[in-house]
Order: C-alpha cells, then sequence, then structure tokens
C-alpha cells in the first residue's frame, strides 16, 4: 500500500502534527517502507483468531466513588506555558 | 570501589565499611568526570543524592536500614522525579519539572536508595539505539564509535561504565535487554502488570514495562525485591503475593528444560553471536538442564505487528502533549490549531512524529480493521507460540540481539532497519512475557547477550538459572577499557 502526499497531509492533520510541503517527500518514504514491513500480515489467514488487546487478562478495576487527589493546582500550574487566575491560557477560540 | 556489585555494597554498608555519603560522591565524581565520554546521564542530581545518602546513612547508624539502604541507583529519564527535569529524551519537555514521582522512583526511594541521576534515552523510549535523544546520542563505553542500543541506552551505558551500579530501565519491544546485551549488563523485563507504570511516561501501554538494569543477577533480584508490587495507580498493575526474587538464586539447573527455537537460529544471526550463545546453552546442558528444540513459527511476524500496535497507542497517548498544561509550546500561535500542530511539529522529533503519523493512520476510518486489528489477531497467534512452548519446557534460550553492536548513525537513517534489529525482543511484549538477557560473551570486543524468556511470573526462575550462569562465568565481571 502505497501512500500519496495528499495522505500524509489527510494523516498530520488527523494527528495535529504541522508538516511542512518540503517534508512531505520524506514522510511519503519513511511511511512507505513501514507500511511495506507491516503489510507481511495479510499473508495470514487469521478470520478465526480473535483480537487480543491485552497479553494477560486484566479487567477494568472499580474503586469507591470517593475524591482521592488533594488540589494541587497551584503547582501543576508552575510548569504550564500560560496560565492566570487558575486558567490555562489559548489563543481565543470564541470571538 | 566500583566495581563492587549491590550485593558486595550492601556489606560494606552494613559492616561500616563505608558510607552511603563517600559511595555516592565517589559515583558523582566518576559520572563528572567519565560522562562526557558517553552522554549517558542526562543530568545527575548531586543535591538530592547527597541528601538521600546522608538520610541513608542514618538509617544505617540506626540499625534501620534494608539491603538496598544507601546504595545508588541511576534512573532512566523516563521515569517522574518529584521536582527534577523528566524530559523523557524530548524537547518536549526540556522544561518539565516533574510535579510528583514514579511509583518506581518512590518505591526505590523508600528502599534507601539514593538517586544519583536521569540517564539518557531515545526520545518518548521510540528507538534500538539512544540515538534519537533530543540532548544527543549516547555512546557504548566498549566502543565510542558505536550505539549502546536503546531505548534504555544511558542507563546501559552507565551501568557498563561504572557510572552507577545499577539503573532502571524501560521494555516496550527491547529496550531494558537489547541495550543490557550490547553494552554486556543484566538486563530484566517484567511480565507485563508486575512494575507501575505510574509516572512512567507513557509510550504504548500495553506493552511498556519498568525493570532492573545491573551488573548481575543477583542484583537484579534485589532490584526487584523493592520495585514490584500493586498500585491501585496504575489500572493494569497485578496483585500478586510478595515474593522473595533472591531467595532462589541458589537452586540447582538438573532437571529444567530449555527449550530452543529454530527461529532464534537463522542465517541473518552473526555467526559470532550464534557461536557465542550456544556455547552459553551448551554450558546450561553441562549444569544439569535438558535441551529441546520448540517452534514459534510466527516469530517473523512480531516486527509487523508490534510496529502497527506500539505506534498506534503512541498516537492515542502521545495526544496529550498539546503546548496547553505543560510541555514545549511554540512561539506566538495564530490560533488553537495552530498552537496545537506547531507545538507537537516543533516539540517532537523525527522518529516520534513518524510513529505518531504511522499509528494515526493505522488506526484511521477504513484502515482499522486491515492494520490494528489484524495486529492484534497475530498477537494472539505469537501468544499462543509461546504458551504452546512452554508447556513444554521450563524456558527458552537464544540470542537477545541478531548482532553486537552497531556503529553510530549506522541505522539512524533507515527506521525499518532499525526496527529488525529487535526481532528476538519484540514478541515477549507482545506475549507480556518476562525474559532475561545477560552477557554471554564477546565478540572482538563487543558484549553478546543471551536472552532467557520464561512463562508469565517466572522472573524468580529466570534469575535463578542466569544467576547459576553468572556463577560459572565472568562475562559479566569485565569493566570496558578507559572506565577501570
Amino acid at each position: 500500500m502505497s501512500l500519496q502526499q495528499s495522505d500524509i497531509r489527510t494523516i498530520a492533520k488527523l494527528a495535529r502534527l504541522a508538516v511542512k510541503e518540503d517534508e512531505l517527500a520524506q514522510y511519503q518514504q519513511a511511511l512507505g517502507s513501514i507500511l511495506g514491513l507491516v503489510e507481511q500480515m495479510q499473508a495470514v489467514q487469521t478470520d478465526t483468531v480473535a483480537p487480543l488487546a491485552h497479553p494477560l487478562d486484566i479487567h477494568a478495576r472499580l474503586r469507591p466513588d470517593v475524591v482521592t487527589e488533594t488540589d494541587q493546582r497551584a503547582k501543576f500550574q508552575q510548569i504550564a506555558p500560560e496560565t492566570e487566575n487558575g486558567f490555562y491560557l489559548v489563543p481565543r477560540v470564541i470571538e | 570501589m566500583h566495581e563492587h556489585t549491590l550485593a558486595e555494597l550492601s556489606r560494606l554498608l552494613n559492616t561500616g565499611k563505608i558510607s552511603s555519603t563517600e559511595l555516592t560522591r565517589l559515583y558523582l565524581e566518576r559520572a563528572e568526570r567519565l560522562n562526557p565520554q558517553l552522554n549517558g546521564y542526562i543530568n545527575t542530581t548531586p543535591e538530592r543524592a547527597l541528601a538521600q545518602a546522608k538520610a541513608a546513612d542514618l538509617t544505617i547508624l540506626h540499625k534501620n536500614h534494608g539491603p538496598l539502604t544507601g546504595i545508588p541507583i541511576a534512573h532512566k529519564d523516563i521515569f517522574c522525579v518529584d521536582g527534577t527535569r523528566t524530559s523523557c529524551g524530548s524537547k518536549m519537555l526540556d522544561n518539565f519539572i516533574a510535579p510528583y514521582n514514579a511509583t518506581v522512583v518512590e518505591k526505590l526511594d523508600a528502599a534507601g536508595m539514593v538517586t544519583l541521576g536521569k540517564t539518557n534515552m531515545d526520545e518518548f523510549a521510540m528507538g534500538s539505539s539512544t540515538e534519537t535523544s533530543y540532548y544527543g546520542p549516547t555512546t557504548n563505553p566498549w566502543d565510542t564509535s558505536r550505539v549502546p542500543g536503546g531505548s534504555s541506552g544511558g542507563s546501559a551505558s552507565v551501568v557498563a561504565a561504572r557510572l552507577a551500579p545499577a539503573a532502571t530501565g524501560t521494555d516496550t519491544g527491547g529496550s531494558i535487554r537489547q541495550p543490557a546485551a550490547l553494552c554486556g549488563i543484566t538486563g530484566l523485563k517484567p511480565t507485563y502488570g508486575l512494575v507501575s507504570r505510574y509516572g512512567m511516561i507513557a509510550f504504548a501501554s500495553s506493552l511498556d514495562q519498568g525493570g532492573p538494569m545491573s551488573r548481575t543477577a543477583e542484583d537484579a533480584a534485589m532490584l526487584m525485591n523493592a520495585m514490584v508490587g500493586f498500585d491501585p495507580r496504575d489500572s493494569t498493575s497485578l496483585a500478586r503475593p510478595k515474593l522473595d526474587y533472591t531467595a532462589h538464586l541458589s537452586d540447582s539447573l538438573a532437571g529444567v528444560k530449555v527449550g530452543i527455537p529454530k527461529q532464534y537460529f537463522t542465517d541473518d544471526l552473526d555467526t559470532d553471536t550464534a557461536n557465542k550463545v550456544q556455547e552459553a546453552i551448551k554450558q546450561f546442558e553441562q549444569a544439569g538442564a535438558s535441551l529441546h528444540p520448540v517452534d514459534l513459527p510466527n516469530t517473523h511476524l512480531s516486527i509487523p505487528a508490534y510496529y502497527v500496535i506500539a505506534p498506534a497507542e503512541a498516537s492515542s497517548n502521545l495526544s496529550r502533549f498539546d503546548g496547553v498544561r505543560f510541555g514545549y509550546r511554540c512561539q506566538n500561535p495564530v490560533d488553537l490549531l495552530d498552537l496545537y500542530t506547531r507545538s507537537r511539529a516543533e516539540g517532537f522529533g523525527r522518529e516520534v512524529k513518524r510513529r505518531i503519523m504511522i499509528g494515526t493512520y493505522v488506526l484511521s476510518a477504513g484502515y482499522f480493521d486491515a492494520y490494528y486489528l489484524k495486529a492484534q489477531k497475530i498477537r494472539r497467534l505469537i501468544r499462543d507460540d509461546f504458551q504452546n512452548a512452554l508447556k513444554q519446557v521450563d524456558v527458552i534460550m537464544g540470542p537477545t540481539t541478531p548482532k553486537p553492536a552497531f556503529k553510530l548513525n549506522e541505522l539512524i537513517d533507515d527506521p525499518v532497519s532499525m526496527y529488525l534489529s529487535d526481532i528476538f525482543t519484540v514478541s515477549v511484549n507482545l506475549a507480556g512475557l518476562p525474559a532475561i538477557s545477560i552477557p554471554a560473551g564477546f565478540s572482538g570486543q563487543l558484549p553478546i547477550g543471551l536472552q532467557i524468556i520464561g512463562d508469565y511470573f517466572s522472573e524468580a526462575k529466570l534469575l535463578n538459572i542466569a544467576h547459576q550462569y553468572q556463577l560459572h562465568t565472568d562475562w559479566h565481571k569485565q569493566t570496558p577499557g578507559g572506565f577501570a
């Protein structure tokens, strides 16, 4: 399965990665060779095999619905790029 | 002093032959002097180390200490250490001061260990050479023109060069075992779920597992005693009865059944690697073990399945890096989308972006079944292969890597060849099994690793087998020239 440069643009958009025009060919080549490697899987008949998401029989653990975390907002916001009055700042979304 | 194992250091500290402060200063001094050749540490944390050492000395004085009290250790820079920069080898987290401790760090702190610093790694643990780090490549102390392996290459390099007596690592597709093999040390990847993933920056959550990297199997057993345990903060942590991993080190190997998969000894295998590994396996036979051929017919599919599953999980995990709450943010974003896309494009390196793109693609509408679901089905075939083999034998042995350490820049522009260097390790992660790599000889001056794979929760058995081998060999005692 070979990828077109338009596919690279679509994937980059879904992945929220800015890709410059002059990087498209490089991605096309690298992703193409990785998909070529992965392609070997298609030769195997797996119609009757159930997918395995997780190696061990692990299921979601439940816990009592009580507060376990303390308020550490000030500590966590010390490492934020931009905050104001306890809020995280981003460029304006709604005019 | 830097040639001692953890077990020996423990005795020296216990009998007052040396203090933790003296030992810590000794390793910090070695790190300062020798790390520039290796770039194994991203940074040392001397203040924290000396404070911990002082506390350890008091604990020892008051006879409240355990076997690891006062012994220094280095942490892979994937583990959050409260108040310390935790970069994961990425520009994205270059400014990230972790606001909490990983459970592994908390447990080793509680055992009285002294954190010397943070070790270099492939960016977000994505790599097999430690060349994708934002902080530059780490080199192999056996030949500094070669890679140490990866992604835990910094940990392997500093332990091999004796700039730390032991280190932590993480293993998603071989990232503990492969660098351990290439640097001539011991590295154990435990059963998935035994060591908490809390505070260990996520790469591929169904595969990631932390573990010890050390000189000897005995040292790894001592570290396992402190690292393993149920953690309510990790949703896939396993609650198991507490084990003493050192208890069975001395067991005899008589009657142990060793499986040899023909798929691990193909023509692609480097000749020296094949010969040394075969010699090591013969030694186990002489020690009373019996050898049996086993079949792992889907081995060749492990790399393809892994390079769908791991990037898929990574693309999801790494979506949290958006330039909003922590980490790198681009300059002057024009709108929110620009902030996301440019922060991520500028903050992540090439290999990480490649994997995010692949992961995004295989999970996208129209391709999910052909790639992701298919890979999960193959994952089951691979796990079933191991389960069938491990019904017939106690452990499986083979090479850890297809060849010894390669040159810096040899594979960095060829991702597929780089991926293939993990051919013998990734299947173990897909199956969630434990495996250990131990030094089994040299090719010229380059170390060769023997991998021993066991059934779920067989770590004590793996450590026993590795320890018995190390009692009769001295590969693990060799120190690279220039670091003696």
